[in-house]
């Protein structure tokens, strides 16, 4: 059986940068109701941090618009979901390559930093329609990697 | 972000505190940059004792200071990094190329 949402969290702000701290800050709060350490805590703040970026510089382009930010517990699993409205991916696959980027400022390593950090990450992109981030990290030691 | 800046010989000196992301990282980027304008300053310590997060922002910042004090012939050192920020900075391969060291004085010393 598959385990159900016991908590949820919906939130949406303007994408301006001052949010990027107010968005990781937030999800750390709420993923502390689970086991993670303080490290994991650390690095699920790292992966919000870069998606919800993602969402300013590539999605927007660093105009305005809304980015939505939505967390779920799911037994010992947090799940993110980071979701804009803009620009949207030509070409995921590319775009989650290393050191492929549109903003020479960082680097590329937005997604490879979300790979690393999290157990698992989906990416559905449409041009022109947006883009959702959808990343899971777990305290179950079978299901991290 | 509170970011001071200091030049100390040939050496720009920029001690952080706060967190390093795309919101902060531009105050950097200029601070540094115009502090590496003179010809006589030639290296870049930045203190990050007082960072308690930096994400891929952060690091370009600090690699596109690197290029600069490159071109210059000079070196950048980091100072004083917690273990999340290391644990990015070794991931992004930027600690195979820069300086890293304990203290200050330290990084001054072997510039």
């Amino acid at each position: 059986m598959q385990d159900q949402v016991t908590n949820s969290v919906r939130m949406q702000f303007c994408s301006r940068s001052e949010n990027v701290a107010f968005a990781r800050t937030a999800t750390a709060v709420f993923a502390s109701q689970l086991d993670f350490t303080i490290d994991q805590l650390d690095e699920i703040k790292l992966a919000v941090s870069e998606a919800v970026s993602n969402a300013i510089i590539h999605g927007y382009k660093n105009s305005p618009g809304m980015v939505r930010l939505e967390l779920n517990i799911i037994g010992r699993t947090l799940e993110i979901i980071v979701s804009d409205s803009g620009a949207g991916i030509a070409d995921v696959e590319w775009a989650m390559e290393a050191a492929h980027t549109t903003d020479a400022n960082r680097m590329g390593l937005g997604f490879v930093f979300i790979k690393e950090y999290m157990d698992d990450l989906v990416v559905q992109s449409e041009v022109g329609k947006g883009t959702t981030l959808f990343m899971r990290k777990s305290t179950d030691p079978q299901v991290r990697h | 972000m509170e970011i001071n800046a200091e030049q100390v010989g040939s050496s720009l000196v920029i001690r952080l505190n706060g967190e390093l992301d795309m919101h902060t990282a531009p105050s950097f980027r200029q601070i540094a940059d115009a502090g590496l304008k003179p010809p006589a300053v030639k290296h870049l310590v930045v203190v990050l004792s007082e960072v308690p997060f930096m994400d891929s922002s952060g690091i370009g910042a600090l690699l596109g200071r690197y290029r600069i004090v490159r071109e210059k012939r000079g070196k950048l050192v980091l100072v004083g990094m917690n273990t999340a920020v290391r644990r990015v900075l070794e991931m992004a391969g930027v600690l195979e190329i820069v300086e890293v060291a304990d203290t200050e004085r330290r990084a001054l010393a072997r510039l």
